[in-house]
């Protein structure tokens, strides 16, 4: 739906300083241009470290972002709770909705079923992006939680288009 | 093998003020009877095994300081694949102190799935600089060079389990924890 121009483009416009991932077909075609635009990306192993490192980072005074799958944010609940709940540290995401565009295509992926539920259960402030028109949306919805104090996550439909 | 209070004495003695100190479940009990400063960051509550990640955070932040975590083996064993990150990003200003002692000591000192050779596994993530501690004489001699050099630094120091110590508890609410030490760094937004 994006090209990694135009996300690395938003992400430094909104002076994020570090990208912490862990790629999908979607997000992992934009690791090139983040870093050609200057911002660091951490790669990491698994997407609980993501969380944790960027609790770290924004400690430090740094402003990171989480750039995950939702098979991810399935996978790195405790560090979520721990980092966003219990200390409260407003790190926002960009989470992958696999299989969001393919609905019809490719039914049965039960990341369809689970991702928006447990975002929910999670208590986060979740803005679904399903079309290109809505890239501006992302910053907007980004500067709203930054300006809340609060954790925030652009839920990115992915698959076809 | 070094009891787990002698290990951090010599780190509380040997800390520099600009240094920020990560401690985590018996290690983060023993730290906070021994003492308090304001850039210590006691992850307690915690996300097990994530002592190293925050501390790679707050390392490649805040690289003029050093920052040193005091890890256990179990929660060492449940993030491994940080050690990989951590020596991939190289942050020449953190240190990881792996207080190993079979157990799960705060949870009633069950045993932890293997006794692993933790130096073998920080050389083949990559570490550059990997130490073994097995006595209080040797820790106390080579701790300052250790602390100093650069890193990443991991060190694995062989300690005693005290079972029936109790667990650390968090010494206030974690947000609010978080911005006063955000002040101590000169962080907060």
């Amino acid at each position: 739906m994006f090209a990694g121009e135009q996300i690395a483009s938003l992400l430094s416009s909104l002076r994020v300083t570090h990208v912490l991932t862990v790629p999908d077909s979607t997000i992992g075609r934009w690791e090139n241009a983040i870093e050609a635009a200057g911002i660091s990306l951490v790669r990491v192993c698994r997407e609980g470290e993501a969380w944790t490192i960027a609790a770290g980072l924004y400690l430090g005074g740094a402003r990171p972002l989480v750039m995950i799958q939702c098979t991810g944010l399935f996978e790195s609940g405790d560090a979520l709770r721990n980092v966003l709940h219990e200390w409260r540290l407003p790190i926002y995401s960009i989470i992958g909705y696999r299989s969001y565009l393919n609905q019809d295509t490719l039914p049965g992926d039960t990341s369809l079923v689970f991702t928006e539920p447990i975002l929910a259960a999670w208590q986060l402030d979740v803005r679904l992006i399903t079309q290109p028109s809505q890239l501006n949306e992302i910053a907007a919805h980004y500067r709203a939680c930054h300006d809340g104090g609060r954790a925030g996550v652009a839920l990115i439909a992915e698959g076809k288009a | 093998m070094i009891a787990l209070e002698v290990a951090l004495a010599t780190l509380q003695r040997l800390r520099r003020d600009e240094d920020v100190v990560i401690t985590t479940m018996a290690a983060a009990k023993v730290w906070m009877d021994q003492g308090t400063h304001p850039r210590d960051f006691v992850f307690v509550p915690s996300c097990m095994g994530h002592a190293t990640s925050i501390g790679l955070g707050l390392a490649l932040a805040q690289p003029k300081r050093r920052v040193i975590v005091c890890n256990g083996d179990g929660s060492m064993l449940m993030n491994l694949g940080s050690l990989v990150t951590i020596a991939a990003q190289a942050p020449a200003n953190l240190a990881v102190l792996v207080f190993d002692n079979g157990v799960y000591e705060v949870t009633g000192a069950q045993p932890t799935p293997a006794r692993m050779d933790f130096a073998a596994i920080a050389r083949a993530s990559g570490w550059p600089t990997v130490h073994r501690v097995r006595t209080a004489e040797e820790w106390s001699a080579s701790a300052r060079e250790i602390l100093d050099a650069r890193g990443p630094v991991f060190v694995w120091v062989e300690t005693e389990a005290q079972p029936g110590r109790p667990g650390p508890r968090s010494p206030g609410p974690a947000a609010e924890r978080a911005r006063v030490f955000m002040r101590a760094l000169g962080t907060v937004p």
